[in-house]
């Protein structure tokens, strides 16, 4: 099991795809600023500040889709005992870490105009910070412990209390009042976002996403040489 | 296909899941009055004694009940069901309007008035240009 997953094998696709990965999030990330900021229409109540929404929205996504992708991989890895699985989750947690703060800044600009205040301890907006902090001691353990299977174990733990906190985050606008508004995009009954807002948000998304790859791609490849360095063929 | 030591640790990882969840679940249920960031004015109807201290009150500011004078702001939010009377002195954020979302805080002179020293503008989940807005005001 897991053959297809050897390092050797796949360095050989990873170390490749960077580059087109690189062009294409070029190429994308263009359109979508050019959507967004450009030829998106005004907001009929927050004028231009809904533009904030274009990087805002995206990042706070793609933080819990790789939360949850770190977390799906992390316990594969535990159950398994393979050692590709926990790399897979260290090189994709700085993206989303980053993505996590670049959601919180661009909501606490977004806030000031729009609510009149930079921050609020709503649920939607704590249980935010509390991802982050949850993204903070998943990068730390990395660093702070030698051994690899104290590592392993450790993070993994952190991942799912994390992850609990994912569904929390996606539902707290529902379950309480809170100063954040509730979902506009819903997969199963219609949006209440205008298709003219909703596909620089949905672009902007797709370039985010390819961001995120790239870095991932990038730390990824930079752990598969740490392994060749060592000599050794298989993990 | 698996050996036992595989399904040991996922039955292991699922059971963790599970207290995980029933014990956040019984947490959060049980601070369900903090979560809450504002209380509606029905809430503010049925509570026992009035709080002395600092309580954030949302819903609707009330259709043509907005007054402004020199000094205060006075206005009505209502969940449509029930209603409280607010004063506020100070400057509005630029979204509050008749018929939008809002949070104030403040404290509570009695069960109809509130005396406000912040208000903050709930934005609705809502967007679109200003032509589709004028288009579906006209129907």
């Amino acid at each position: 099991m897991f053959k297809l997953f050897e390092p050797n094998k796949i360095f050989k696709i990873t170390s490749r795809a960077t580059k087109y990965v690189l062009f294409l999030f070029i190429v994308v990330l263009s359109v979508g600023l050019l959507e967004a900021l450009v030829l998106s229409p005004e907001d009929y109540k927050q004028s231009d500040a809904v533009r904030i929404m274009y990087v805002h929205v995206p990042a706070a996504w793609i933080s819990l889709g790789i939360f949850s992708s770190i977390t799906f991989f992390s316990i594969c890895g535990f159950i398994f005992k393979n050692k590709n699985f926990f790399l897979i989750s260290k090189s994709l947690a700085p993206s989303g870490f980053v993505f996590n703060i670049i959601a919180l800044v661009t909501g606490s600009i977004w806030g000031k105009p729009t609510w009149g205040t930079w921050w609020a301890w709503d649920a939607r907006i704590t249980s935010m910070l509390i991802l982050v902090l949850f993204y903070a001691m998943y990068i730390i353990v990395w660093r702070i412990y030698d051994k690899e299977e104290k590592v392993y174990r450790i993070s993994t733990f952190i991942t799912i209390l994390g992850i609990i906190n994912v569904p929390i985050i996606k539902y707290s606008v529902d379950w309480w009042n809170t100063l954040h508004q509730p979902a506009s995009i819903n997969i199963l009954s219609k949006s209440s976002i205008h298709s003219s807002m909703l596909y620089p948000l949905l672009i902007m998304t797709a370039a985010f996403t390819l961001f995120s790859l790239l870095i991932f791609l990038m730390k990824y490849n930079t752990e598969l040489i740490k392994i060749k360095n060592k000599g050794l063929d298989r993990l | 296909m698996y050996g036992r030591k595989v399904k040991l640790r996922f039955w292991f990882i699922v059971l963790i899941l599970i207290t995980l969840i029933l014990t956040t679940f019984l947490i959060l249920k049980s601070l369900e009055e903090n979560v809450i960031y504002f209380q509606s004015p029905t809430e503010i109807k049925s509570i026992a004694e009035i709080d002395k201290n600092k309580i954030r009150v949302g819903g609707m500011v009330k259709k043509n009940s907005i007054y402004i004078n020199s000094k205060e702001v006075n206005f009505i939010i209502t969940d449509f069901k029930n209603e409280i009377n607010v004063i506020y002195s100070g400057a509005v954020p630029n979204l509050f309007a008749e018929g939008k979302g809002v949070v104030v805080e403040g404290f509570l002179k009695d069960r109809n008035f509130f005396s406000a020293t912040k208000i903050l503008a709930k934005h609705d989940e809502n967007y679109m240009p200003p032509e589709v807005k004028e288009a579906l005001g006209e129907k």
